[in-house]
């Protein structure tokens, strides 16, 4: 029995009629939210992370200081409405726990941690909507909410999901797409080309692993120049504004990339 | 180095561009999906020299359209609906049919979704050389997109998508065609819709869409095209649209089908139960259906209850109460003879003609009154369809039953006038068919290609139509692309991307120096063992070689070269593809339709004699004693000293007088060969025999054959074998431990014990023999018990029967079934798989990548880590297999009988052939035989009347006092007993069709009866 979708068609659609090497839309919105020192909310087609930044600050609980670099402390929500079928998840669901350390690991040697030391950074994770690169969603929200809290960074991290279908490769997969091939997400540092995250949970050839490692490594060069652009736009519309010296009010620079 | 770029979907238009849908999981939880898609506007319109659309194809639609049409003379395309191609694929496949065809999007996912072979041969269609077809994904074009509007049905919505796309087509070339001043106006062609739905040709009408029906379209055409290809045109659509053919006031002849939601019920509750409806070629008002959790195959018997099924459709059945159970009609029902004066016409009414309903009554009584007797089968009748096996089958038509005014060669055949025909299929199992044609006079004497359409309650006999004419009834050609279609082979010359993937230098290529590091690399050099193939004469497919030397240490190295077909076949490339569609190659008597090309079958992979080839061998060291010490794998290079042939290389081995070394390893082989031989019969494996003959030809232009003989089998034949077998089984080992889960191998299920029952009993009532079924070894035993000293050919008969009761083999991924059900039975192996002819098995391709990966020469592609892509295409190849079985063994009767015509012509008149025949079965009115030097079986038929028949002792008798019997005495014939009969072809007077027809000449002469 043929699948019910053909996920690559012959005229070389994707079945949201993509092509194999096109990313959704992205939009990015920096807006403030509430007391979070840095927040952004990301969309990759129809996932939607929001995640703000806290801190450094002091940590809560002493057990958690580190005594010379800050402790990075990621916790994530997955809304229950997040996907077709309601379902809540518990803060201690196994996968929300192993989300949350694949980011933690992501950002450890990425965020310069050992200039605060004693304290904590916190990344909340809300997940809104999900349809597909769920990790990559988080992973490239937080990397705009630390910027965006001024957290000193070696570099942006911009993540993607690469999978293949049978020999052709293609990226940003949504959920459709992820449940019919093997895939994996890479998170790449752009300035060096360095990969700080590679992870998959279904079996990929080898042949096959290289070719989507590379073309994730460049898809990350694309996505860092949409970050930087929003990040670019952010600051300059934060400085138009203190010059002027009013405040601009019922702020909403959501910026459609 | 491709462009990654990010797709913009504006949220402005998310109304287009997101859909929001609920659906209900197999659990029954309602779930909400909400999906988005990315309009574009990059998709072309593909016609030639548009200057909007960028069409980055090397076959375009043509700029002026197609101008042959006489209701478009300004050039046109036609855009066919999703029912168009549902309904008539065989139009659309025609090759006068073949204006430029726009093909949408949403047509090609409807036909997917109504129907998966469908669906294929659409593709297949796409692909075609001589069809000028644009697939236009109109659901991702900004302008063609559309979403359903509330309360709009998915068919109202798919069908408004489509008019607009047509819209939207005719809008763009106007467009593009701008006036040039001065010049004349350009003619613009016009894309035409193409619906049988009227409703949706007057929407479209209202719109200005340019739009029509098939018929009215066909109709338009050149004159000689339209006539052909309106018999082209399926009826199912019409009388669906017409509902006036169907219904009212016509009786109903056969019980409607269950709704689909009872025969659900049934079937999980176990009131009803699927399987595959089997008829019988003895009697055409009976067949079977094997049923997955009965011991029994279940009998359907009559008319009603086998309730329009075909052979081979998968079908729901209901079983009857015990006491309507019997047993198989112990009588011949042929259907050409009970139903010769149905006249398809006649049978329009559905008047029921008197004597057919005797008959067939009668035919449908004899199963129930034996009943009682014997031990009964369960019985039941068929409730639904799942699956119709309906494939294009080889008919010919009645000469009478044509009116006599267009009898051929008369003028009036000229005239084109609508007639109904019934299409007589060749195979007995299939029931016939009414075709309406305006050809029918030149249709006489033709084979001609006819398509089932539909089967109504009110109709006795399916309803299709007219594909194409094969050819002249008896001409060679005919038979033949008759029988390929009839068992699906395709049979076409390999497309030009395939002839692609064959090396460039063509014939001239050779194996590289050995400084040549892209060939040479991971490869051994074997170049100076002494190697040789031996196979049948005239092989030019070579794909095994072998050779064999003693070793310093008192043992022998043996090795078998197969030819490495998987350095030339590449995984997905299109001559794998098709390979693995072709499966196998097929062998006819006069033919062989192959897999791969012939420049690699016949050159490139054939281990000529004293050519370097690259091949992949198994090299073992094994004791004198046969056993296997270790065995190594590697892909080498290798030059064979001699191609023999058996007979050749016997008598080599046999003259004592020949030193040489090539015959010194041809007999260190057989001595091994026959201590393997040895060791697997006492592990239990299976000596199967199998009706094989050989066909003389007359020489390779004619094709006459000449004679028919049993094919002869040496101590040669058996080395190759049982070499192929070993290294079959040691390939098997490094496989499955590579590649646990997909593995490809082939196994041979033990067949059930209830297989055997009636063999058993027939054998224990006529020659007091015991069969023992526990095991294949114990059924060897027995089966070699089985011998009557009078009679050498009686142990292969039962043999021959015994091998007819088992379960055909098959190739399996390892990781889809049970450890415990991998293993051989008839070659008593706890593994198998097929390594040895790359040539002509796909499976062995796969096998040959996979050792390939094993042994660490080359990664194993991707499409071989997928347990669901291994067994999807090991399912594939599996049908290919049984189907050019098949086909083989029919070419083969095909050719038997043209031979029994030569020699009984060469005999002269009155003289006709006889031979010796085994009683393989009785029935009331006949004797089923098998004639073993022809290997043909045969049917002797009695006028019913005469004869006593005891069906618990498989015997009948003909009493003394009737005219056949010389003497007074009863002459008792029953199974098992030698009769000689009297085999002639006898051409039907109206049909045109040959048909073997056998007459007993001892010990009675049926001709009197």
């Amino acid at each position: 029995m043929a699948p019910r979708i053909e996920v690559l068609n012959d005229g070389g659609f994707r079945s949201d009629g993509r092509r194999q090497y096109e990313l959704r839309e992205i939009t990015i919105d920096l807006t403030q939210q509430g007391a979070a020192d840095g927040a952004a909310t990301i969309t990759h087609g129809l996932t939607k992370v929001m995640v703000s930044v806290f801190g450094p600050r002091e940590a809560k609980l002493r057990s958690q200081t580190i005594h010379d670099r800050a402790n990075i402390n990621v916790e994530v929500t997955i809304a229950a409405f997040s996907t077709g079928e309601r379902r809540k998840r518990n803060r201690g669901d196994k996968r929300i726990l192993e989300l949350a350390a694949t980011i933690k690991s992501t950002f450890e040697p990425v965020i310069q941690t050992s200039l605060y030391p004693r304290s904590q950074i916190d990344i909340f994770v809300q997940v809104l909507e999900q349809d597909g690169g769920l990790l990559q969603a988080c992973i490239n929200g937080a990397t705009l909410a630390l910027s965006n809290a001024g957290i000193p960074m070696l570099d942006f991290v911009c993540a993607v999901t690469g999978g293949v279908q049978l020999t052709s490769p293609m990226l940003d997969l949504t959920l459709l797409e992820e449940n019919d091939m093997p895939h994996v997400t890479v998170a790449i540092l752009p300035k060096t080309s360095k990969a700080t995250l590679v992870t998959m949970e279904t079996r990929l050839h080898v042949e096959r692993f290289e070719e989507i490692l590379r073309l994730a490594g460049e898809a990350g060069n694309i996505l860092h120049r949409v970050f930087k652009g929003a990040l670019r736009n952010r600051t300059t519309r934060l400085v138009a504004s203190m010059d002027s010296g009013t405040r601009v009010a019922g702020e909403d620079d959501a910026m459609e990339s | 180095m491709v462009e990654i770029t990010i797709r913009k979907r504006p949220r402005t238009e998310s109304v287009v561009t997101q859909r929001k849908f609920y659906k209900k999981t197999a659990r029954g939880k309602v779930i909400k999906v909400l999906r988005e898609r990315y309009l574009r506007d990059d998709i072309g319109c593909g016609i030639q020299g548009c200057g909007d659309c960028e069409n980055s194809t090397s076959d375009p639609l043509p700029f002026t359209g197609d101008t042959q049409h006489n209701a478009y003379p300004d050039g046109h395309y036609i855009l066919p609906d999703t029912n168009v191609f549902l309904h008539q694929m065989d139009l659309m496949e025609s090759s006068l049919f073949r204006p430029p065809i726009v093909l949408l999007q949403t047509v090609m996912e409807e036909v997917r979704h109504r129907s998966i072979p469908l669906y294929n041969r659409l593709k297949a269609l796409i692909r075609m050389d001589e069809k000028r077809i644009w697939v236009f994904y109109n659901e991702f074009r900004s302008e063609t997109a559309i979403i359903a509007e509330e309360d709009e049905s998915p068919n109202d919505r798919n069908d408004r998508g489509i008019r607009r796309a047509a819209q939207w087509y005719n809008e763009h070339i106007k467009l593009n065609r701008n006036v040039v001043r001065g010049q004349a106006k350009p003619k613009l062609p016009v894309v035409v819709l193409m619906t049988e739905d009227a409703a949706n040709r007057n929407k479209a009408d209202e719109s200005g869409i340019p739009v029509t029906s098939i018929r009215n379209y066909i109709s338009m055409f050149p004159e000689n095209t339209a006539a052909q290809l309106l018999d082209s045109l399926s009826t199912a659509e019409e009388t669906t649209l017409e509902p006036k053919l169907s219904g009212d006031g016509r009786q109903a002849l056969y019980p409607e089908y269950y709704p689909e939601s009872t025969l659900q019920a049934g079937l999980t509750t176990g009131n009803l139960y699927k399987g595959h409806f089997n008829a019988s070629s003895y009697n055409y008002l009976q067949g079977t259906v094997s049923v997955h959790d009965l011991p029994k195959p279940v009998l359907l018997i009559g008319r009603e209850n086998i309730n329009r099924a075909v052979h081979g459709d998968q079908v729901v059945i209901e079983i009857f109460d015990e006491d309507k159970w019997g047993v198989e009609g112990d009588e011949v029902v042929d259907q050409e003879a009970t139903l010769k004066n149905d006249d398809a016409a006649d049978s329009d009414e559905e008047e029921e003609n008197d004597e057919i309903i005797r008959k067939e009554a009668h035919a449908a009584r004899v199963g129930e009154a034996a009943a009682s007797k014997k031990q009964a089968q369960p019985t039941g009748r068929v409730v639904g369809i799942v699956k119709r096996n309906w494939r294009p089958i080889v008919c010919h038509v009645d000469a009478t039953a044509l009116p006599s005014a267009s009898v051929p060669g008369s003028n009036s055949a000229k005239s084109l006038s609508i007639q109904t025909l019934l299409a007589h299929p060749t195979s007995t199992l299939l029931p016939r068919i009414r075709i309406r044609t305006r050809q029918g006079p030149s249709l006489v004497n033709k084979k001609i290609l006819v398509a089932i359409d539909a089967w109504h309650t009110t109709s006795r006999y399916p309803d299709g139509h007219f594909v194409r004419v094969l050819g002249d009834i008896g001409g060679e050609d005919a038979e033949r692309e008759g029988l390929m279609l009839e068992f699906g082979i395709s049979y076409g010359a390999f497309g030009s991307a395939i002839l692609g993937c064959l090396p460039p230098e063509g014939d001239q290529w050779i194996v590289a120096p050995k400084s040549d590091d892209g060939m040479w690399k991971g490869r051994e050099d074997l170049r100076d063992l002494t190697i040789c193939s031996i196979d049948p004469p005239n092989c030019q497919d070579i794909d095994d070689a072998l050779h064999a030397r003693p070793l310093p240490n008192g043992n022998i190295e043996a090795g078998v070269h197969i030819a490495d077909v998987s350095n030339f076949v590449h995984a997905d490339t299109p001559m794998d593809t098709e390979a693995a569609a072709r499966g196998t190659t097929v062998y006819l008597v006069d033919k062989r339709i192959d897999m791969l090309p012939a420049l690699l079958g016949t050159n490139l992979c054939s281990l000529r004699p004293n050519v370097e080839r690259l091949a992949f061998s198994a090299i073992w060291e094994l004791t004198p004693e046969a056993k296997i010490v270790n065995v190594r794998f590697t892909k080498s290079v290798i030059r064979s000293k001699a191609a023999f042939t058996y007979e050749e290389a016997q008598i080599r081995k046999d003259d004592p007088t020949l030193q040489d070394p090539l015959t010194t390893a041809i007999r260190l082989l057989n001595t091994l060969a026959q201590k393997l031989k040895a060791a697997r019969m006492a592990a239990g494996a299976l000596n199967l025999a199998s009706p094989e003959v050989k066909i003389h030809l007359d020489s390779a232009e004619s094709s006459d054959p000449i004679d028919v003989e049993q094919k002869e089998l040496r101590e040669t034949n058996s080395l190759v074998e049982e070499f192929m077998l070993l290294a079959n089984i040691s390939v098997a080992r490094k496989i499955f431990e590579a590649f646990p889960a997909t593995a490809v191998l082939r196994r041979h299920l033990p067949p059930p014990q209830t297989n055997f029952d009636k063999l058993k009993d027939i054998l224990k009532k006529r020659k007091g023999m015991s069969l023992d079924v526990s095991s294949s070894g114990a059924l060897a035993n027995s089966l070699d018990k089985c011998v009557d000293a009078n009679e050498p050919a009686f142990n292969t008969l039962v043999r021959i029967m015994a091998t007819r009761c088992m379960l055909p083999a098959e190739y399996f991924g390892s990781g889809s079934v049970g450890r415990d059900t991998f293993g051989h039975y008839g070659l008593a192996s706890d593994i198998y798989t097929h390594f040895t002819s790359p040539i002509r098995r796909y499976a062995d391709v796969l096998a040959h990548r996979q050792l390939a990966a094993a042994i660490g020469y080359s990664p194993l592609h991707a499409s071989l880590h997928s347990k669901a892509n291994v067994e999807r295409i090991l399912e594939v190849v599996n049908r290919r297999h049984r189907m050019a079985q098949m086909a083989g063994r029919a070419s083969v009767e095909y050719y038997v009988g043209l031979a029994l015509k030569g020699r009984n012509e060469r005999q002269g008149q009155g003289q006709t052939v006889t031979e010796e025949a085994f009683v393989i079965r009785t029935f009331r009115n006949g004797l089923g035989v098998f004639v073993s030097k022809l290997g043909i079986e045969g049917l002797v038929m009695f006028k019913r009347d005469l004869t006593e028949f005891d069906a618990d002792n498989y015997c009948v008798t003909i009493p003394g006092s009737s005219a056949a019997v010389s003497g007074d005495k009863d002459v008792l014939i029953s199974v098992f007993d030698k009769v000689v009969v009297n085999i002639e072809v006898e051409t039907d007077k109206n049909t045109q069709k040959g048909k073997v027809k056998m007459t007993l000449v001892h010990p009675i002469d049926s001709r009197a009866l």
